[in-house]
């Protein structure tokens, strides 16, 4: 009896859960399964776990390696690329993959009625985008434009299954979909297809299924961790690190400076609802200079990030090795000289108060989105570090929808801290925020042409970098994009926090890369303890 | 009145004497003291700093200032809203009533948070943190009066339909004198009840929206504020001396409570 009691509270622990399943969140309900539409984040993880693609990003090494292409080439100056495709390869219902599925995928790739984000990043020049099969196991694509780092852009795209019957379900990369609870979890399975083996000639991937949970509570997350229900908690913010590297310090992983930042911006927009002397500060090289060099970096790090972040220095993180401009050092905070920066643009102070050429008592606010701590924490500093400049700085918290209303649409802000998030290693994947007229050029977005000549060149260096096709050429004028934004300070670049993360250490083949998505980029080779010889 | 109440108003008066005399006993609330970030008590420090280096101590009493002082301003606000729109709704009757009482339905069914946090959207950019403060505790006020208002307006019904006040009423008391006179010294024991009921209420909703991130703005503190640190438990169970705001604040709240359970007339 009791035997029997047993085997059936196992046999349901079993359905519960399988033993060599990896068990991670997502923060919100990926807002799509269509690989071509992903914008968020938990779409990304799906189609980064699901979708096959001809060139990936290796997340560790920063280099392209061919998945579904044995090789590619780049021709005629980055406005065609062939690839060489992988033969037997076959998509999780079994369909052959060929050359048929690259060109059906280019075609809806850049559909314009599809709208696809992904898209996007292809389209240098009006025209239209010639797919078409060379041989059965070779593919050409040629664009009417050259596409800067051409070849790195087809990490984004999962290719389709043109013949499929379950097109949306017949997928190539190393899981498909299992089971699906909207709003609670998602169950991705083994794909029993998936093209790649290991040394030993076992077919990947060595996991039998992946469980995503829906979980936006950071700290249930990290409860759950805890109890051994879940194996990964990635972008651990630096004070659960610290919590959980006392208790469990083989459990964490601190990868270094991540791509993102943070960063404070001033409003330029010439529309905005403020008063004008105060949009002349805004607007003024000196005065953003001056508020860089008197905020002070190391404590940033020091206090808010307990040691796990580095100081910035620009735009690109020294994560980013290749892109970086390493001439380029983070502000050294000096009151001092912040203090003769402002007193040449005409401020003056009056008592413990900084006062402007006019009269007008220097007194702004700074926005930030609401329970984000380290955002919080952050403005206390600041407040204080201008403080010492006889700056008063209000401080204002906002529900994130308020604050985003307000640097997007009524540009009823005067400036605000938060975080820029970068997916892609390359200078094109920022230039939706360096273009003068692009929608998130966010201290003065839309421009019909640029309002000051810095703006005007850093537009050119932007389109010169994106038409060069040597990376050597392309690096010349983004490293002077970079200078340019140092001396002109329209963001104010503070810190690039750590990518910090907690690894169960039953998981085993954790090589945590710099690179979304940090712990399991090399998810095919991942397998929990004993599960490596478990595989169905 | 007993020996736990008279124990209650000491430590309510030496709760609000201190945090009245924190200029003098702890200065500055604001300074960061950024090489003693998190230290433990000290002659300096008898709290400890917290995360940014600033004095514990210092904080609780400044933070005590604001939430004591301002959640009895913002309950006595609504407790006069109360009074004035219960008071007149149950008294006059008719469609007065029936609006009044439509209202407190309509402002019963109001979600707060996001009233509060849509009006906190809407505040000017440069509130300083007094200001933002005063601006909170006033919404609190304003919004607060709908429960209140109920009770206020049953026991208004109660007493209009009074022997006392038919008398009145066929003696040929004016109206108005009928209502200061003789409806508003009964409603005072009603009024004062709620004005304490709500005290601790508001003390809460200031904690709760400090939880959020919405509720008094930095560098000035509140104990909401300050009960953010004990989201971090490890650092709690290391350094107890955290938990002094929820101490103070239980201690507070359980002597409001305290006096509420008064048999003899409540203090107002």
């Amino acid at each position: 009896m009791l035997r029997f009691a047993l085997g059936s509270l196992l046999a349901f622990a079993g359905l519960a859960q399988a033993a060599n399943e990896l068990r991670f969140t997502l923060r919100s309900e990926p807002k799509t399964f269509n690989p071509l539409m992903v914008e968020d984040e938990s779409s990304e993880t799906i189609r980064y776990l699901t979708g096959g693609v001809l060139i990936r990003l290796n997340r560790y090494t920063q280099e392209l390696e061919g998945e579904l292409a044995s090789k590619w080439k780049v021709l005629e100056n980055g406005r065609r690329i062939d690839f060489e495709l992988r033969p037997n390869v076959h998509f999780s219902d079994g369909t052959p993959f060929s050359c048929d599925d690259v060109v059906f995928t280019m075609e809806r790739l850049m559909d314009p009625s599809l709208h696809s984000p992904v898209g996007d990043s292809f389209r240098s020049a009006p025209g239209a985008v010639e797919a078409k099969c060379v041989s059965p196991i070779s593919a050409s694509v040629r664009f009417p434009a050259p596409v800067a780092a051409l070849a790195l852009q087809f990490d984004q795209v999962a290719i389709l299954s043109a013949h499929s019957l379950h097109k949306e379900a017949a997928v190539l990369g190393p899981f498909m979909f299992g089971d699906y609870k909207p709003g609670a979890l998602l169950v991705l399975e083994r794909n029993p297809n998936y093209w790649k083996k290991d040394s030993n000639g076992r077919r990947l991937p060595y996991l039998d299924s992946i469980r995503l949970e829906i979980q936006s509570n950071r700290e249930l997350e990290l409860l759950r961790f805890r109890r051994g229900e879940l194996d990964v908690v990635n972008k651990l913010d630096p004070d659960m690190f610290d919590r959980l590297s006392s208790e469990m310090p083989h459990n964490v992983v601190d990868a270094g400076p991540s791509l993102d930042s943070e960063l404070v911006f001033f409003n330029q927009v010439a529309s905005a609802p403020l008063p004008a002397y105060k949009l002349h500060w805004f607007q003024s090289a000196a005065f953003r200079r001056a508020i860089s060099d008197a905020i002070h970096r190391d404590d940033l790090v020091r206090i808010v990030y307990k040691g796990h972040a580095r100081a910035a220095a620009g735009p690109v993180s020294s994560a980013n090795k290749f892109w970086l401009n390493a001439a380029l050092k983070p502000a050294l905070y000096s009151e001092q000289v912040a203090l003769d920066e402002l007193q040449r643009d005409g401020f003056h102070r009056s008592g413990d108060t900084l006062m402007d050429r006019d009269g007008h008592r220097v007194e702004f606010s700074m926005i930030t989105n609401a329970g984000n701590r380290v955002h919080e924490r952050m403005l206390t500093l600041i407040q204080q570090d201008l403080g010492k400049l006889g700056i008063q700085l209000n401080v204002l918290t906002l529900d994130f929808p308020s604050l985003i209303e307000r640097i997007t649409r009524t540009y009823n802000y005067e400036s605000v801290l938060m975080a820029l998030t970068n997916v892609g290693l390359d200078p094109n994947d920022q230039m939706n925020v360096w273009l003068s007229s692009a929608q998130t050029h966010q201290w003065n977005p839309n421009q019909k042409t640029p309002e000051t000549p810095w703006e005007a060149e850093i537009d050119r260096l932007m389109q010169a970098q994106a038409a060069s096709q040597t990376a050597a050429q392309r690096k010349v004028s983004f490293d002077k994009v970079q200078q340019i934004v140092a001396d002109q300070a329209p963001m104010i670049f503070l810190v690039n926090p750590n990518a910090l993360s907690a690894v169960s250490p039953n998981l085993k083949n954790v090589t945590p890369g710099l690179l979304r998505p940090q712990i399991y980029w090399n998810v095919d080779r991942l397998y929990l303890g004993s599960g490596y010889v478990s595989q169905k | 009145m007993s020996r736990a109440q008279k124990l209650a108003i000491a430590v309510l008066a030496a709760v609000t004497i201190a945090s009245l005399a924190a200029g003098w006993i702890a200065p500055s609330y604001s300074a960061q003291f950024r090489e003693s970030i998190s230290a433990p008590p000290s002659a300096k420090f008898p709290l400890g700093t917290d995360e940014l280096g600033r004095d514990r101590f210092a904080r609780l009493l400044y933070g005590t200032r604001v939430s004591l002082l301002l959640a009895p301003a913002a309950a006595l606000l609504s407790t006069l809203i109360a009074a004035l729109l219960g008071g007149t709704a149950g008294y006059l009757g008719g469609r007065w009533d029936r609006l009044v009482a439509s209202g407190i339905d309509l402002f019963l069914s109001l979600p707060w948070l996001f009233l509060l946090m849509a009006v906190r959207a809407l505040m000017p950019l440069n509130t300083s943190p007094v200001a933002s403060v005063i601006l909170t505790f006033l919404l609190l006020g304003c919004l607060g009066w709908a429960s209140p208002a109920r009770i206020v307006r049953a026991g208004t019904r109660t007493l209009a339909s009074s022997d006392y006040l038919l008398q009145a009423r066929a003696e040929g008391v004016a109206p108005a004198r009928l209502f200061w006179n003789h409806l508003l010294p009964n409603l005072k024991p009603i009024l004062a009840a709620q004005f304490w009921i709500s005290v601790p209420v508001f003390i809460l909703s200031e904690a709760n929206l400090s939880l959020l991130g919405l509720g008094v703005a930095e560098p000035l503190p509140s104990w909401g504020a300050m009960l953010r640190d004990l989201e971090n438990y490890s650092a709690v169970l290391q350094n107890p001396w955290m938990l002094a705001p929820a101490v103070l604040l239980v201690a507070v709240v359980s002597c409001l409570k305290l006096l509420l359970r008064s048999e003899d007339p409540l203090p107002c």
